[in-house]
C-alpha cells in the first residue's frame, strides 16, 4: 500500500506506519536523527541507518487552530500542530483529545485513513 | 569574497508599476510589457538594449516566454520562483551577472491578475505529486498556506516572547495609516487595533486583518552599469548592499520559526552597504501577514529578539516615526499581487527618488527593501541609496 510514495526510505516508514509504528533514522556514524526520513544522513552523509521505534513522546512547539475551509473531509476548527519528538526532530500534525498549550507534552496516536496508511497524531501524554 | 559595488556599481534606473487592485481589459503580459516598456523609456533605453531578464510566476520557463514578447534575446535569463521576495533577490543576481560581466542592462519583473482570476490556492501540494514530501508529511494535515504558516510563527513567537494580539494589529493599522496618503491604496479607510482584534480570527491567532489583500498587480525595474545610467531621465537609485538566504522548505523542518532567513540576508546586505541602522531612512518590510513586520524588525536588527512589538507600539514604523516602513501602505492596505515584492521594491525607490506626494519621507537618502519568500524559506535584502 506504500509503494505510492516511489521512495525507499518513505518506503520503510509508511509500511511501519501500516502497523501503527512510527520509526525514525539513526545514523550509526554521527548519532544524528533525523525526520522526515532521507537516503542518508543529512548531517555526516553517511548512509550507514537505522531505524528505531520512536519514543512517541513528545511536546508542542507551536500549534494553530484553524478556522477557515481548506480540507472538507476534516470537522472545523482542528488543530494543527508542530510537534517536537522526544528524539529531536519535529513534524506536522494534528493535535487531538483536549485542549494543549505550547510546551503540552503529548503522546502519539494514529488516524486511520482510506486507501493509504495510517496517519501520526499526537494528544495528550 | 563577494561583488565589489565599488568598481562594478550598479543602479536602479527605471522603476514602472503596472496597474493594480483590480486590473481588466489586460492580461498578466499586456500588465507586465507595459511596465517593462515604461521602465525602458525611463532609463532611456530600448528594450532591445536589454541583455538580461529576470521574470519569475509568469508561465513555464517565464523568463524566456516574457522575453520573447518583448523581442529581447537575453544573454542570461532567470525564472527562480521561490516566493514573494524572488524580485530583491532578482535584483542581486542582475547586479552580480552586471559585474561579472554576464550582461549589461537587466529587466526584473511580473505582472499578476490573481484577484481577477480567482487563482490564489492555499494548499501547498496543487502542484505535486502525492509522491513528494510535503504530500507525505503536510498535506494531510491542512495547513492553510500561507495564514497558517504565519499564524504558527506568530503564537510561538508570543509563547517565547509575550508578544501580543494588540502589537500584532498595530502593524496593520501602521500600514493603513501611511495607506490613508496614498491616493493609490487599495483600501483607505480608519482602522483601529480594535477594528483588527474583532475581525475573524482565521488561523489562531492570525486574524483576517493580520493578513495582506489579494489584488492584481506587479511591475518592471531596469538595473544597470554606471555608464547606462547617465541616460536615465530619472534620479539615479545606487545598489549598495545585498543578502539572500534559504533556511528550510517545510515550517516544521525550520530551526527556529521566530528567526527568518532575513537573519542572515540582512546583516550580509548591511555589512556589504556599510550603514548602520540609524542610517537607514525608509524601511520596506514584506507585510504579508503582521508577524512578518515584526520578524523581520528583529531579523534585519532594528531591535533585540522579542522586543519588535514594543518597536511598533511606539510608533517608529509611522508616519513621522523614526523608521518609516510600510510607506505605501503595504501589502496589507496597499496592493499584494501574490508577490509583493515588486511593490515594496519600486517603493523603496520612489521614495528614494522623492516622487512620494503626501507620504514622501523627508529627504530620503537610505532605503533598505526586504523580501520574503514562500513559507518564510528565503528572505533577500537590499540596501538602496539615493546618489
Amino acid at each position: 500500500m506504500s509503494d505510492q510514495f516511489n521512495d525507499p526510505s518513505a518506503q520503510v516508514f509508511w509500511e511501519a506506519a501500516g502497523e501503527e509504528r512510527f520509526l525514525l533514522q539513526h545514523c550509526l556514524d554521527c548519532g544524528a536523527v533525523q525526520h522526515y526520513p532521507r537516503a542518508f544522513c543529512v548531517r555526516c552523509m553517511s548512509d550507514h541507518i537505522d531505524w528505531r521505534d520512536a519514543s512517541g513522546l513528545g511536546v508542542v512547539y507551536s500549534q494553530t487552530t484553524v478556522r477557515i475551509p481548506l480540507d472538507a473531509s476534516l470537522d472545523q476548527p482542528y488543530v494543527v500542530a508542530i510537534v517536537q519528538l522526544e528524539e529531536g526532530p519535529r513534524l506536522l500534525t494534528h493535535l487531538v483529545d483536549g485542549a494543549l498549550e505550547i510546551g503540552s507534552p503529548v503522546r502519539l496516536r494514529w488516524r486511520k485513513r482510506d486507501g493509504r496508511p495510517p496517519l501520526p497524531i499526537f494528544g495528550p501524554a | 569574497m563577494g561583488v565589489d559595488l565599488a568598481r562594478s556599481p550598479a543602479y536602479i534606473t527605471g522603476a514602472v508599476e503596472t496597474d493594480i487592485g483590480k486590473v481588466s481589459g489586460q492580461s498578466q503580459l499586456s500588465m507586465f510589457a507595459g511596465a517593462a516598456r515604461q521602465a525602458a523609456i525611463e532609463s532611456g533605453i530600448t528594450l532591445r538594449d536589454v541583455d538580461g531578464v529576470f521574470v519569475p510566476f509568469m508561465g513555464f520557463a517565464s523568463a524566456v516566454y516574457v522575453a520573447e514578447y518583448l523581442g529581447i534575446q537575453p544573454r542570461i535569463a532567470e525564472s527562480s520562483d521561490h516566493g514573494g521576495g524572488q524580485f530583491e533577490a532578482m535584483v542581486s543576481h542582475a547586479v552580480a551577472a552586471i559585474a561579472a560581466g554576464l550582461c549589461e542592462v537587466a529587466l526584473v519583473g511580473f505582472a499578476s491578475r490573481q484577484r481577477s482570476l480567482r487563482s490564489r490556492s492555499r494548499n501547498l501540494a496543487d502542484a505535486t505529486t502525492g509522491e513528494s514530501v510535503t504530500d507525505q508529511f503536510e498535506t494531510p494535515y491542512a495547513l492553510p498556506i500561507p495564514i497558517g504558516h504565519f499564524a504558527l510563527a506568530a503564537a510561538r513567537h508570543m509563547y517565547q516572547y509575550g508578544t501580543t494580539p494588540e502589537q500584532l494589529a498595530e502593524v496593520a493599522v501602521t500600514a493603513r495609516r501611511w495607506a490613508q496618503r496614498n491616493p493609490a491604496a487599495w483600501v483607505r479607510d480608519p482602522l483601529t487595533v480594535e477594528d483588527v482584534l474583532a475581525s475573524p480570527l482565521l488561523c489562531d491567532p492570525i486574524r483576517k486583518l493580520d493578513m495582506c489583500l489579494v489584488t492584481d498587480g506587479g511591475g518592471a525595474v531596469i538595473v544597470t552599469t554606471a555608464e547606462r545610467a547617465r541616460d536615465a531621465s530619472t534620479p539615479l537609485v545606487r545598489v549598495l548592499g545585498m543578502g539572500e538566504s534559504m533556511t528550510h522548505y517545510h515550517i516544521w523542518s525550520a530551526e527556529d520559526i521566530t528567526t527568518w532567513p532575513g537573519s542572515r540576508s540582512g546583516p550580509q546586505a548591511f555589512g556589504m552597504a556599510g550603514i548602520k541602522h540609524n542610517d537607514v531612512d525608509v524601511f520596506e518590510p514584506y507585510d504579508a501577514a503582521t508577524i512578518a513586520v515584526l520578524i523581520a524588525l528583529e531579523d534585519l536588527g532594528f531591535c533585540a529578539k522579542g522586543e519588535s512589538g514594543d518597536l511598533v507600539q511606539s510608533g517608529a514604523l509611522a508616519p513621522g516615526g523614526a523608521l518609516p516602513s510600510m510607506t505605501n501602505g503595504g501589502g496589507l492596505s496597499y496592493a499584494h499581487p501574490g508577490a509583493y515584492g515588486m511593490q515594496l521594491l519600486i517603493e523603496a525607490v520612489r521614495q528614494l527618488r522623492g516622487e512620494c506626494g503626501e507620504r514622501q519621507v523627508p529627504d530620503a537618502r537610505i532605503a533598505v527593501a526586504h523580501g520574503i519568500g514562500g513559507m518564510f524559506w528565503m528572505c533577500s535584502t537590499l540596501v538602496l541609496a539615493r546618489e
